[in-house]
């Protein structure tokens, strides 16, 4: 295949607000975003809440249509495609959630929530065969293979988004967005399920879509990225470019109000 | 102005007691604001909770928390309410659950102002446009009588900061108060946190899981870890040169840029991330 | 009421592993459990026949004639009352069966798609607007007085109270990410709702059919009351209730009876709601 894995051109979504005396107007939550995810790399959106980052997110999970523009995948516009040819695509791409709370069944143990997506697979495994795959996927994130007889309140939130993620890898998908995924996270177990992600891309091959608002976990896991600002991508470049020389003043702005320890001793000097 | 000696909290629970906060001890003088920093599950909030005397009713306590030399934990519910408010001011993570959405800002704002002084509902509404103002809401005028749901998330954490500040209170009590918020809106709110401890002498207890957080706001720092305080001192000198294992784990797993300001890259006993 | 809250407080804290709501479920389950017993050894025995009239016996009191005395035609109350179990209990379960399940999927139906919603939730506004006593006094002119007639009534009257519920339930279960995930496995509405929705909302429904099956009794009870329930001879207990009135004053035990049998089993079918409500609270449920 030539060419980036995931191009999304000049993508729009507007959404019709009711407001007061029934008159509508539009929000304009996604504004005409274009980039490209090369196969294999990963590519950080960054922005605050509202900036329509989880909108692209959607869109990209194709749970959402756009208004306007393309998204690709492997060649294939996703909104071109018959439902039934769309629903053969999904293998291809997963979604990992925010909330490892909120993202699986509490009532269905383990294995059938990593199983879920083989309902994609015309020639999905069964039986021995299909428990041996699940424990596979399992371990893949680093749990044990026999924790698919158990259930999510039995794990802590680092498991559960470790469980998650392996629903998400489950068909072998070429793309995975993760929308938030480390966001609800304690700062050691954030750390720990970012290192699993950059082993996985690095031994699947696996092309990630990271959706974030935290520049630090950008720097730490994205090739490149893109700030967004109310529905616009403003810059766009490898994560060096745009965190070490930022051209555009939001980012900038953003980068500035990030806390860190370089702020220690600045303190009894401002005051 | 508040010392916290021993304090031990523990839950009855299915194995016996459960302890959420096991012997911790802290100071903060006046005019001081203390960090406390901590993973979810540390006992942070806990501590914070029995500060206010506001512990479920099932919570056992042992040791003392004194304000000027009473103790918190044996005063009746009369005397708790003369403390809260007046004597400290809590500050919650989500404004929107602590505000009443039936009232507008400037309302919410007076009541308190009336509930403890004798003054009329117009000086009180002058009072409530001059802490609005102080917390820097953009046109106070216009905003006094917003409500809640017209606000957004950092102008209704400035409104509970105002709420807070209304009863003059000589101590406020911020739990995680800019973690639902963009980071832009915390660098405002926490810029805010900062000048009241500078201009008006408060002393502020700010409990976040971030250290960037703690980093810039804070003067002491209490690391606590399942319900023990494992490392306490001068901020700079905790974040610096931690001594507990603990503390260096929690700083190796911030993100490079986070951890930017330090000399030297800290000793993981379990490796940083990357 | 406040006698019977007191005891299940003092049976709790000789028991390890008691649970929040154990009180409710146990007295509840009890009281259900010997209703549903009663009525269902009413078909193999009582200790009269129930329609068996002895006018030489009429209007004995209790003990003196039978467990629980005669009625104005000398028809052994006890067994009567037995039969009357049966019979409400029948009915009732009838209503609140047609009322739930026709309830429920117009309810998830209405979570899983915004079209079904409007439609359905304005169908179901209509259908509140009929009390249950008029909407049979209604359809016994149409059908004639009967257990069809009543079955009908109460199950439709509580097709909205169900789907209220359910809609409700289900479109937080909706809202959730593993509902986002399951579409991302290219999961149906319907599918999604068999196998995420209504496992998730199946305790809250449960709870509702306890709670529903007391009020059904009661509007049973009314309807006889009123003649449109069972036609005679067969007993029901609101028509019990109707006949002894005339004898209010010679025979109270005749009002005192069936009265007593529905408070009993209404408390008792309340009490194992409110019990299975906190049981099966998947939040408390993980926390024991």
């Amino acid at each position: 295949m030539t060419g980036p894995l995931l191009s999304i051109e000049n993508l729009t979504r507007d959404y019709a607000l009711r407001g007061k005396g029934g008159a509508t107007r539009t929000l304009r939550a996604v504004d005409g975003v274009s980039l490209d995810v090369g196969a294999g790399s990963i590519f950080a959106v960054v922005g605050e809440s509202g900036c329509g980052k989880s909108t692209l997110a959607r869109i990209v999970m194709a749970l959402d249509r756009p208004t306007s523009g393309t998204v690709r995948l492997g060649g294939d516009d996703l909104f071109a495609l018959t439902p039934k040819a769309l629903a053969r695509k999904r293998r291809d791409f997963q979604m990992v959630f925010q909330d490892p709370y909120g993202s699986l069944n509490p009532r269905h143990s383990v294995g059938r929530i990593v199983a879920e997506p083989l309902h994609l697979l015309d020639d999905a495994p069964r039986g021995r065969e299909r428990a041996a795959l699940v424990a596979r996927a399992l371990e893949d994130v680093g749990l044990p293979g026999n924790a698919a007889e158990r259930f999510p309140h039995e794990f802590s939130g680092g498991q559960r988004q470790r469980i998650a993620i392996a629903r998400a890898l489950i068909t072998h998908p070429k793309l995975v967005v993760a929308d938030e995924a480390v966001s609800a996270l304690d700062l050691s177990i954030q750390a720990q399920i970012l290192r699993l992600i950059l082993s996985l891309r690095d031994r699947h091959g696996l092309t990630v879509l990271f959706i974030t608002h935290n520049i630090g976990v950008v720097d730490e896991i994205a090739d490149r990225v893109g700030v967004m600002q109310a529905g616009r991508l403003v810059e766009t470049g490898t994560v060096r470019e745009v965190l070490d020389h930022p051209r555009e003043a939001y980012t900038r702005t953003l980068l500035a109000a990030e806390p860190t320890l370089a702020a220690l001793g600045q303190r009894r000097r401002r005051v | 102005m508040l010392a916290i000696r021993n304090l031990s909290i523990a839950f009855p629970g299915s194995g016996g007691p459960v302890r959420v906060v096991d012997d911790v001890s802290v100071e903060v003088g006046r005019g001081e604001s203390l960090g406390i920093v901590g993973e979810s599950g540390s006992g942070k909030s806990m501590l914070s909770l029995a500060t206010i005397g506001l512990l479920p009713k099932s919570a056992r306590t042992s040791g003392e928390i004194l304000l000027e030399g009473k103790n918190i934990l044996t005063m009746s519910e009369r005397a708790l309410c003369a403390v809260r408010g007046r004597r400290i001011g809590m500050i919650f993570q989500e404004p929107m659950t602590a505000l009443n959405p039936a009232m507008s800002a400037g309302q919410q704002i007076a009541e308190g102002i009336r509930l403890h002084r004798r003054i009329g509902r117009a000086e009180a509404r002058a009072e409530a446009l001059r802490l609005l103002d102080r917390v820097r809401i953009p046109d106070p005028a216009r905003r006094i009588d917003s409500y809640p749901h017209e606000m957004s998330g950092g102008q209704r954490q400035r409104v509970g900061i105002a709420i807070a500040l209304a009863l003059k209170p000589d101590l406020l009590i911020a739990d995680e108060p800019t973690t639902a918020l963009d980071v832009t809106v915390q660098k405002e709110i926490l810029d805010i946190l900062d000048e009241l401890v500078a201009d008006l002498g408060l002393s502020l207890i700010l409990i976040s899981h971030d250290l960037g957080v703690i980093a810039r706001s804070t003067d002491r720092t209490l690391v606590m870890c399942r319900g023990r305080a494992v490392e306490e001192g001068p901020t700079e000198t905790v974040l610096r040169h931690p001594t507990a294992p603990y503390t260096r784990d929690l700083i190796a797993a911030l993100p490079r840029r986070a951890r930017a300001g330090l000399a030297e890259e800290p000793h993981a006993a379990a490796g940083g991330a990357r | 009421m406040t006698a019977l809250a007191k005891v299940p407080g003092a049976v709790v804290r000789l028991r390890r592993g008691w649970r929040p709501g154990s009180g409710a479920l146990l007295v509840g389950g009890i009281l259900t459990a010997c209703l549903v017993g009663i009525a269902l050894l009413s078909l193999v025995w009582t200790p009269e026949d129930p329609a068996r009239m002895r006018i030489l016996q009429k209007l004995k009191g209790p003990l003196v004639s039978g467990l629980l005395g005669t009625d104005h035609l000398g028809r052994d109350v006890a067994s009567m009352l037995m039969r009357g179990a049966f019979n409400s209990l029948t009915t009732a379960f009838a209503a609140v069966a047609v009322g739930a399940v026709l309830g429920t999927l117009a309810g998830v139906a209405a979570a899983a798609g915004p079209k079904c919603d409007a439609v359905l939730m304005r169908i179901c506004d209509a259908l509140f607007a009929l009390p249950p006593i008029l909407s049979a006094i209604m359809l016994g002119a149409l059908l004639g007085p009967g257990a069809l007639t009543a079955i009908v009534a109460i199950g439709v009257f509580m097709i909205p109270v169900f789907a209220r519920v359910t809609r409700g339930a289900a479109m937080q279960i909706w809202a959730r990410e593993y509902i986002m995930a399951a579409r991302m496995a290219g999961k149906g509405p319907v599918r999604i709702t068999a196998e995420h929705v209504l496992p998730n909302i199946a305790g809250q429904v449960i709870v509702q059919v306890t709670i529903q099956l007391a009020m059904a009794i009661l509007t049973e009870a009314g309807l006889s009351f009123l003649g449109l329930g069972l036609p005679p001879p067969a007993p029901t207990w609101g028509r019990m209730l109707a006949e002894s009135q005339t004898y209010l004053l010679q025979a109270p035990h005749l009002a005192l009876a069936p009265g007593l049998a529905i408070a009993a089993a209404v408390l008792g079918l309340n009490l194992l709601g409110d019990g299975l409500a906190v049981r099966l609270d998947p939040r408390r449920r993980q926390a024991s």
